[in-house]
């Protein structure tokens, strides 16, 4: 630890803020650091994938069609002789892609109106509030596919359905810290010092309720990994050729007892992905509220 | 009791309200003309004047909404323009096996998780908590359509112990219902048990730690008597409510489970219309599903404060 050396001679500890002691509290959680490389590991593949990929992943070939996993093809081939493990890298860039966009997209709508909702309250708060439980309602993933359904099957439009779906949640959670927040000593100082309404929200309250929203957002990137894989496997998703680990298990599921590989690759890195982001968050949650351990 | 039911019901008033909007407001996603988009790749000029009739798409929109609105309220979700049948109508036909699919995962997810929890809380931080930790997360992580497809390799290619897919009504053949069953039950119970876990074992050990369940040890009962017999009873309180609303989140997930196994259920109604344009039945799923899920919820309320008076507020 890093000590300054007053006049007296004797070290005093320097005083870490918040976030530093949360990111000490991170490193030390060992499943929070597996998961952190693992999604480092998957965003590494997205990213180089061209460089990366054995094959074109919408290269066919009717020689190697259903190929067993081997030296030619680590994952094997499906079943017009694309090779899986070209496939499994590229289709980290969708889920990836659908991942991050769409937990953007509902904090970009959730967070200003829950901020709205828990500080200007009144008729405001009541209305957005009664709207947010009518959006809680409707089962996340039955909501995403009537917007992807409405919408039009496409990877944008399954992005737009998954975070306007989760949307509801981030409302909630940002209200109901703000309402924690605002009535907090300082949030009193500043209205007396005479700042404005929109700086108290924005300066004041809005980062004092960031930690929860960071591991709300880690956990939601996970359940539209879910989400993205669920409505590409029922074909609302990723359009084919292009390659999604949902939509190669929907071919997958058709060819199970005679390629049962080009089902287990896509959905074991589904799987991993998910538990990455999950182990993440978990470990994210403990270390910015110490309360909850 | 009486009264805080009328607030409660009351309550649910204008949410419903909200979720008619939000409904309502779906096929105003549609791009160009409703009733073409709404009739289908045929595009069949009845169909389309008819379409434009039932939706008065030439009125404003808060008359379409309110004319709308009284149909549902009559039960009139429209017609399926591809079965053409009454949403209502297919939803009631599809219900009972998506209901018993439910049921039965509701169970699995029950006996399952509820059982990890105690243990995982009981043993706390022995290598028998970090395997339920274990389960909790692999279950909450595992797509349930994948789960299914491997379990269709194994029992169904590999053992040929259950079948691959397909449906057969219990009061057909019960046993031969239940080997169909039972691979998508698992699949379909297999997260809500990580979620039971999770919550049952934190329940327990606030439960354990508690003055009452020292006093009952000290008094010298047996250890397992004071699990399931003090605490247990009262860990099991906010399980309720996630148990009610677990069964709406498990009619949603049996979209996919539903697919993965050829069940001719509710969720299988949805994809369907989905691929078949049908947006009439899309629109009656969901406004279906949600209002099932809001009555649920007044059910966990109203239980917990059967289990518990002082929640009444």
């Amino acid at each position: 630890m890093a000590a300054a050396i007053p006049a007296n001679g004797i070290a005093v500890p320097r005083e870490l803020s918040p976030w530093q002691r949360a990111l000490r509290r991170l490193v030390r959680r060992r499943g929070a650091m597996v998961g952190l490389a693992v999604v480092v590991f998957f965003v590494v593949l997205a990213l180089f994938a061209p460089w990366i990929s054995p094959y074109d992943p919408l290269a066919t070939s009717w020689s190697a069609v259903r190929k067993a996993p081997g030296a030619a093809h680590y994952f094997g081939t499906d079943e017009i002789g694309r090779d899986v493990l070209a496939r499994v890298i590229w289709g980290a860039r969708a889920s990836l892609m659908a991942g991050v966009i769409s937990v953007s997209i509902s904090l970009a709508i959730g967070v200003p109106i829950g901020l709205a909702a828990g500080y200007i309250g009144g008729w405001l708060d009541m209305l957005i509030s009664r709207f947010t439980d009518a959006m809680l309602a409707c089962p996340f993933l039955i909501l995403a596919i009537a917007l992807a359904a409405f919408l039009g099957p496409s990877l944008a439009n399954a992005m737009i359905a998954i975070g306007i779906a989760a949307t509801p949640i981030f409302i909630r959670l940002t209200r109901a810290q703000v309402l924690a927040v605002k009535v907090e000593d300082y949030i009193e100082a500043a209205r007396a010092v005479g700042n404005s309404q929109l700086r108290i929200a924005l300066r004041h309250v809005f980062p004092n309720i960031v930690a929860p929203l960071i591991v709300q957002a880690t956990l939601a990137i996970a359940a539209a990994v879910i989400a993205e894989a669920s409505l590409s496997f029922l074909g609302l998703g990723q359009q084919p050729p292009a390659p999604s680990w949902g939509s190669m298990l929907n071919t997958a599921k058709n060819y199970v007892d005679q390629a049962p590989w080009m089902a287990v690759w896509p959905g074991l890195s589904i799987f991993l992905l998910v538990l990455s982001f999950n182990l993440l968050g978990d470990g994210l949650r403990d270390a910015l509220d110490p309360r909850h351990v | 009791m009486f009264r805080f039911l009328v607030r409660r019901l009351a309550a649910i008033v204008p949410t419903l309200f909200f979720v008619s909007i939000l409904i309502f407001g779906l096929q105003q996603l549609l791009p160009g003309d409703p009733a073409i988009a709404m009739a289908g790749e045929e595009r069949d000029p009845n169909v389309v004047a008819y379409l434009r009739g039932k939706f008065h798409l030439d009125e404003p929109l808060p008359v379409r909404y309110g004319y709308w609105l009284k149909g549902v309220l009559h039960g009139d979700l429209g017609d399926s323009v591809r079965i053409q049948r009454p949403v209502s109508e297919l939803i009631v036909e599809k219900l009972p096996v998506t209901i018993e699919l439910a049921l039965l995962a509701m169970t699995i997810a029950i006996v399952i998780g509820i059982s990890a929890g105690i243990v995982s809380a009981v043993f706390k931080d022995t290598p028998v908590d970090y395997a339920a930790n274990v389960f909790a997360l692999w279950g909450l992580s595992t797509p349930n359509f994948w789960l299914g497809i491997l379990l269709i390799l194994l029992f169904a290619v590999k053992l040929g112990w259950l079948p691959a897919s397909g449906y057969v009504s219990p009061f057909e053949d019960l046993r031969a219902n239940l080997a169909s069953m039972i691979m998508p039950a698992f699949v379909l119970g297999n997260a809500f048990a990580a979620v039971l876990m999770r919550h049952t074992r934190s329940a327990m050990l606030q439960v354990l730690s508690s003055d009452y369940v020292r006093t009952a040890r000290a008094k010298g009962l047996d250890e397992r008597v004071v699990v399931l017999r003090h605490a247990l009873r009262n860990a099991l309180t906010p399980v309720i409510t996630l148990g009610a609303l677990g069964l709406g989140e498990l009619l949603s997930g049996a979209v996919l489970t539903e697919q993965v196994f050829s069940i001719p259920g509710f969720g299988k109604l949805i994809v369907d219309a989905v691929f078949n344009r049908d947006y009439l039945v899309v629109q009656g799923v969901v406004l279906f599903t949600a209002t099932v899920y809001v009555t649920l919820n007044l059910v966990a309320d109203i239980a917990n404060v059967l289990v518990n008076p002082r929640m009444r507020g």
